[in-house]
């Protein structure tokens, strides 16, 4: 038997962890219980649907362009959500969609160039899951700190602009800043692994009864792939809409009323 | 320091000695000196509700303008104008007859240089702040300009987030000269500055404007309208009410703008 099949029974044995939220919840009447079991529900519901999608793509004989379409959506929606996230800033949607694309080429690029992973169905779609899921909330911190800074530093930038110096020279020292508070969890998180907490996918191989130290060396190159990821999808976005802050007059655009 | 029009223009001017003024006595002429700038129908601001409404304006390339009129008449969005930070909805802009259009922006800021009302102020040093408008300022060079606003030359090391309100503005003065402008741009330089500091830097723009670079000044203050300009042009509700020299606005037939450039009764 494979280690990782808990089964139905094993499952719904693991619920009694749920159980015990809401029990918490009900004796200091914290009110979130309905919340608590809402969540439950929704990821294993969105988790099974997600494994059964998986079953279309994983499998050898399955076709790689199912997996490409997976991207395809993936992207999509992680643009979508961006773009939600950040203000909905016109600019923010197709922009994200650039980022992600190029994060996942450049990342998947190396990993799959390289051999490291073989290129299948059973790779590509959480490869660039992991990629895109880790650098969601960095693109959108990224991003707003860049219209907050193009609102709030305005003065000091164009000061700049003034002095006749380049939108890009201008803005480069509030994109540096901006771009480092969006990498600094990435890197703080890639320092801390195995001290602090055992990444999940290394949980997953060793439950799955993988040797730890081939759980090891997987982990640590999804780490690299995360942090490789956030600072290309942080860096392609940052880039792009310092451009669209910018007229091409070098002049700072104000804010859509 | 100089450069072409400005150099070119002064050569130009008649020389016209003052009778009498409660100003710095110098050289200004009366008639309307050869243009630096020159503005045709200019209307800028939100399409629907536009600052500036068809503006049309010859600046004199020589002394000091100070532009003068009531908050929210379109001063400071004229002024922005000038270098590009912002450009006009329709009309024409033009500096030592060329459009704006045809100057590389960077060049132009170069040219049109700009100080502000709050002084912004970069990270590290005074030598910090200079080498933002001159990466390459030499020793001399920053000496020079320091001495030049009245600033000790051992300030070049200091940070600048410790100068005073006054010296910030005037070491703004400073880096905005290292770029050689033509022209300089004040957009009410000393509205955020105490009596004292109001009088340096109001003295630092007389200097600058006699060593040859001409100055467009925004200013609220009729005292100090007249302590500095040479010319004004009074802007209400975004169009030029008046414009001349400031003698011949002291005899303006309207008494809202003899009141506004403070003539004397």
């Amino acid at each position: 038997m494979n280690r990782a099949d808990i089964g139905y029974l094993g499952l719904a044995a693991s619920g009694i962890l749920i159980a015990v939220a809401v029990a918490i919840s009900l004796w200091r009447r914290l009110g979130v219980e309905r919340s608590i079991l809402w969540a439950a529900l929704r990821a294993l519901v969105q988790l099974l649907i997600v494994g059964v999608a998986l079953q279309l793509v994983v499998d050898d004989d399955d076709p790689l362009i199912l997996s490409f379409l997976w991207l395809l959506v993936m992207h999509l929606f992680a643009a979508y959500t961006t773009w939600t996230r950040a203000r909905r800033e016109r600019s923010v949607f197709l922009l994200s969609l650039v980022a992600y694309a190029a994060s996942s080429a450049v990342t998947l690029g190396v990993l799959f160039g390289f051999q490291v992973y073989e290129l299948e169905g059973r790779t590509i779609v959480p490869l660039a899951g992991i990629v895109i899921g880790n650098s969601l909330s960095a693109t959108v911190l990224v991003s707003n700190r860049l219209f907050d800074a193009a609102h709030e530093r305005r003065a000091e930038i164009e000061g700049r602009l003034a002095l006749g110096l380049t939108a890009g020279d201008a803005f480069a020292p509030v994109l540096r800043e901006s771009l480092r508070t969006a990498l600094v969890p990435q890197i703080e998180t890639t320092k801390a692994v195995g001290i602090i907490a055992l990444p999940g996918a290394m949980v997953g191989l060793i439950l799955a009864g993988t040797d730890p130290a081939d759980a090891v060396q997987v982990q640590v190159s999804v780490m690299y792939l995360v942090l490789g990821g956030v600072a290309t999808t942080t860096a392609v976005m940052s880039l792009g809409i310092s451009r669209r802050l910018f007229t091409p007059a070098q002049q700072l655009r104000r804010p859509d009323p | 320091m100089l450069h072409g029009a400005s150099r070119r223009c002064r050569a130009q001017l008649p020389l016209v000695t003052r009778e009498t003024s409660i100003r710095t006595p110098r050289y200004v002429p009366r008639v309307t000196a050869p243009a630096s700038f020159e503005l045709v129908d200019v209307v800028a601001g939100p399409p629907g509700a536009p600052i500036l409404r068809s503006i049309t304006l010859t600046v004199p390339c020589d002394g000091i303008l100070a532009v003068a009129g009531p908050s929210g008449s379109g001063k400071s969005t004229l002024l922005r104008l000038l270098n590009r930070l912002d450009d006009p909805t329709s009309g024409s802009i033009s500096w030592e007859g060329r459009h704006l259009d045809e100057w590389d922006p960077t060049e132009l800021r170069r040219r049109v240089a700009m100080v502000f009302q709050r002084a912004p102020l970069f990270p590290g040093t005074v030598r910090d702040n200079f080498r933002v408008a001159l990466p390459d300022v030499s020793e001399d060079r920053a000496a020079h300009v320091l001495e030049h606003v009245g600033l000790p030359t051992e300030m070049i090391d200091q940070p600048a987030d410790r100068l005073s309100g006054g010296e910030a503005q005037r070491m703004c003065f400073a880096r905005a000269l290292l770029t050689d402008p033509g022209v300089l741009l004040a957009d009410e330089p000393t509205a955020a500055l105490d009596v004292a500091a109001r009088h340096t830097v109001e003295d630092l723009g007389l200097e600058i404007a006699e060593s040859g670079v001409p100055l467009v000044w925004i200013t609220h203050d009729t005292e100090q309208l007249r302590r500095l300009a040479d010319h004004v042009v009074v802007l209400v509700d975004g169009a030029v009410t008046a414009f001349g020299h400031l003698d011949e606005l002291d005899e303006h037939p309207d008494p809202t703008i003899r009141e506004l450039v403070g003539a004397p009764a």
